[in-house]
């Protein structure tokens, strides 16, 4: 018997996983995170980013529309609020992200220039991969950005490798590896998760539950549908985020951030959130109706919950208007860089495909 | 007469055994389960158990005693039952102990890959060795041992991941030792679950680790193909050249003896089919050694194709400081000027030893072993057929979409007027791999098929 498909976010403030029965109640567990308190500056720059985001994101659809951008583009519109509160408590230089092919926002908010970003997603030689990845491939390793990667599931396992990498250098770094709630049900994830525990792997593991694999919602793919409880039978604690909710997500980054420098190994924490798009340009989104989601566009609206949290601090349209016409600007530039930029050589075919010669 | 106590098979692979040590003497009561001795094999010092109840008679083979033939009576128990029967190994004995002429035990089933199993050495020295380079006997095992002590030695960076690596001390023996030099940070067990760890390993090299991800054999790397084709060996252009992975998956790929199909194939033809990938398939001990060190200082990934069968072979290995190989070049290990054979791993040894017998019947044949499979070194086996004019692969592996083909292939394109003859291809049989023992053996390639093939392109 099917399930009711109705997403079920949480407005809540975050919930910790309570400990399963008969599950060892001495074992120490993460505190149930609080809501970040942000300075009017910090919440200005999270509003700031979460539109750059979403303006993006809209000229990415509509270049997409015109033909300049090809393949498979997925986009990130309605999740903001979950790369732009998790990037935040990151220490860039030092910590690592890697996330699927969703992933246009996470290089965004970490502060990786749009113009490069869009060049790629029109196969342009000024793209951040030479025009050779697009739109799922994209990496920076300057940023500690590890892509970018389109096979559903992989960057859970690398990410495993990339916290591996910063337990045996003792850098301190942590590894963030997102993926969402199809990715969630992939064997490798799980073997993952009991390596990452088994060796205390630095590593913060990120479900964005956006409701919808593909067309396929939460409660008809998963047997356990809160998926912040899918770590436990690894030990691995998890939490449920609100995560159309900046304050909620940085909330609970600083607490999963403490509980993985403590030496305490990984933790899971489960963004409840909403893409407003399709799962790729592709997609009709037949799976789901209007009044859905524009239910979630009125109620939950991760940008327009910052700019109650800014009006409560005193912060008022015009200033906000400012911000809103940098960041056209910002991304009508990206575009026109992005068409206007040449194509890549015709040497770039040959080119990276070995680092040596032999 | 008594219990003949012989000499147990105690792995598919094993002919041979050093009797460690007793812990029975003559005279001593044992019963069904006492441990009578301590077996060692090329991989790990078995316990062996007696299964029948009496007094321990005669020992016949004292305790030290090397190269102790599997099915040697190495001593007599005076039973109960007076009758002769041939005590069991406490484990994996998956053959029936090899009888000696006089005894009537069932035969043993003789694998097919028996014939396959040929240490004949190069006729040349690889003339990137200097003159004068003295030579130290080693092991295939030993040689890929050394070369990632060598390098672990080299570079902080280098750790070995794989499932029974560390304290085990390898399933194959390879990582024996590594452990104990380098500690468990850097020698590191794992679950079983290839996906996962292969991913981690790949992560870890993207991070800036360099990864020797060992798969216990190639076979279960199918599991973890994904990470070898999608994640590593398509990043660095993914990327525009930005990230890069430099990692080596290596293990046995081939068939072993008398496991069956799912645990016997060639997954060379595979790998090799991949842009990105960097693969190799050494057959002598001194280019597992040289070829493996190359491996891990690759900055790209690397599939290093090793061979159960080969393992245990000797073969004589530079005494060189820091013995490095070049990736992508062939070697000739044979000259020649009638016939050239070209192959790669285990099949080398086949194709040296039908070049002896075409040797005696006054064929001359060239012998090159392409080391690495990819890049492939084109240049040295058309360089070669522009002398013989004639050209035949041999392949221990299946036929279609092979190495052999791609070589025919490239001659085709490249050396068509230097052919006086068609390419042919000495491959296995195109069935999943068989067990039993005739099948099996009608299955895999010898020197004989090298050696028809040979005289076909000869027109002799």
């Amino acid at each position: 018997m099917a399930k009711p498909t109705t997403p079920r976010p949480s407005r809540a403030t975050a919930k910790a996983a309570a400990p399963a029965a008969g599950a060892d109640h001495n074992r120490p567990r993460p505190e149930t995170p609080t809501d970040y308190k942000a300075s009017k500056e910090e919440l200005l720059e999270f509003y700031r980013q979460m539109v750059l985001i979403r303006r993006f994101e809209e000229k990415a659809g509509q270049l997409y529309g015109l033909g300049l951008i090809g393949g498979f583009c997925h986009l990130y519109i309605g999740q903001e609020a979950v790369a732009v509160g998790i990037q935040s408590a990151l220490k860039p230089g030092k910590d690592s992200v890697i996330t699927g092919y969703r992933d246009h926002g996470h290089m965004l908010a970490y502060g990786i220039d749009p113009n490069v970003i869009m060049a790629e997603l029109t196969g342009r030689e000024a793209g951040i991969s030479r025009g050779k990845g697009g739109s799922m491939h994209m990496f920076s390793v300057e940023h500690k950005f590890y892509g970018g990667h389109g096979i559903v599931g992989a960057q859970v396992s690398l990410g495993a490798g990339l916290g591996f990498a910063h337990k045996y250098n003792g850098d301190g770094g942590v590894c963030v590896a997102y993926f969402g709630d199809g990715a969630a049900n992939q064997g490798q994830v799980y073997e993952s998760f009991n390596m990452a525990e088994l060796w205390k792997l630095p590593i913060i593991f990120v479900i964005e539950n956006n409701q919808y694999a593909m067309g396929t919602s939460v409660n008809r793919s998963s047997a356990e549908d809160q998926l912040y409880r899918r770590g436990e039978s690894f030990r691995i604690p998890g939490i449920q985020v609100n995560g159309m909710d900046v304050l909620a997500v940085r909330g609970a980054t600083e607490e999963a951030l403490k509980w993985v420098q403590g030496g305490n190994g990984p933790i899971l924490l489960e963004m409840k959130t909403y893409r407003y798009r399709g799962h790729s340009m592709s997609d009709p989104a037949k799976y789901r109706s209007r009044e859905e989601v524009q239910a979630m566009r009125d109620k939950s609206d991760p940008i327009e919950g910052v700019k109650a949290y800014l009006s409560a601090q005193g912060v008022g349209e015009d200033e906000l208007k400012k911000i809103d016409q940098d960041i056209r600007k910002i991304v009508s530039e990206a575009a026109d860089f992005a068409e206007t930029s040449p194509e890549p050589e015709m040497a770039e075919l040959y080119t990276d495909v070995l680092v040596e010669q032999y | 007469m008594g219990i003949a106590i012989k000499m147990p098979a105690l792995s598919p692979t094993m002919e041979e055994g050093t009797l460690a040590k007793w812990l029975v003497k003559e005279g001593d009561e044992v019963r069904s389960g006492d441990i009578l001795a301590e077996i060692e094999t090329d991989k790990a010092t078995m316990e062996f158990e007696a299964v029948d109840e009496g007094k321990i008679g005669k020992i016949m083979i004292a305790e030290g005693t090397e190269g102790v033939k599997v099915g040697t009576v190495i001593a007599e128990m005076a039973g109960e039952g007076g009758e002769e029967a041939a005590p069991a190994p406490k484990a994996e004995a998956k053959e029936a102990p090899k009888a000696d002429a006089a005894s009537e035990a069932p035969k043993k089933a003789e694998s097919g890959t028996s014939k396959l199993a040929s240490d004949v050495k190069a006729s040349v020295q690889d003339p990137a060795i200097p003159e004068g380079t003295e030579f130290v006997k080693t092991t295939v095992r030993e040689a890929l041992r050394d070369a990632m002590a060598e390098e672990m030695r080299a570079d902080e960076r280098v750790f070995v991941i794989g499932e029974e690596v560390a304290e085990y001390q390898g399933a194959y023996k390879v990582t024996q030792g590594l452990l104990d030099e380098f500690g468990a940070k850097r020698v590191i067990d794992t679950p079983i679950t290839e996906y996962g760890f292969a991913g981690i390993g790949t992560g870890a090299a993207m991070g800036g680790l360099r990864p020797v991800v060992e798969f216990m054999t190639f076979n279960f790397a199918m599991q973890a193909i994904d990470h070898i084709i999608n994640s590593a060996a398509k990043t660095n252009y993914m990327s525009g050249g930005q990230m890069r992975c430099p990692i080596v998956f290596r293990g046995p790929n081939g068939a072993a003896s008398r496991v069956g199909a799912q645990h016997s194939q060639n997954y060379g033809p595979w790998y090799a089919a991949v842009p990105g990938l960097i693969v190799i398939a050494p057959y002598d001990a001194a280019d597992a050694k040289g070829l493996l060190k190359a491996a891990i200082r690759s900055q790209d990934p690397v599939v290093f194709l090793e061979n159960e069968l080969l393992y245990g072979r000797s073969f004589d290995v530079p005494k060189i400081d820091d013995y490095v190989l070049p990736i992508g070049k062939a070697r000739i290990m044979r000259p020649g000027s009638d016939v050239t054979l070209v192959s790669y791993s285990i099949g080398v040894g086949l194709a040296l030893e039908a070049a002896e017998t075409l040797a005696a019947e006054g064929i001359d044949a060239e012998v090159i072993d392409l080391r690495t499979l990819r890049p492939l070194d084109t240049a040295t086996v058309l360089e070669s057929l522009k002398k013989t004019n004639r050209l035949v692969v041999v392949e221990e592996g299946w036929p279609t979409c092979s190495i052999a083909s791609e070589i025919a292939a490239v001659v085709m394109e490249q050396g068509f007027d230097d052919l006086d003859a068609p390419v042919l291809r000495v491959a296995n049989e195109d069935v999943p791999l068989p067990y039993a023992a005739n099948l099996e053996k009608a299955a895999l390639i010898d020197s004989a098929r090298v050696v028809a093939a040979a005289k076909k392109v000869c027109y002799k």
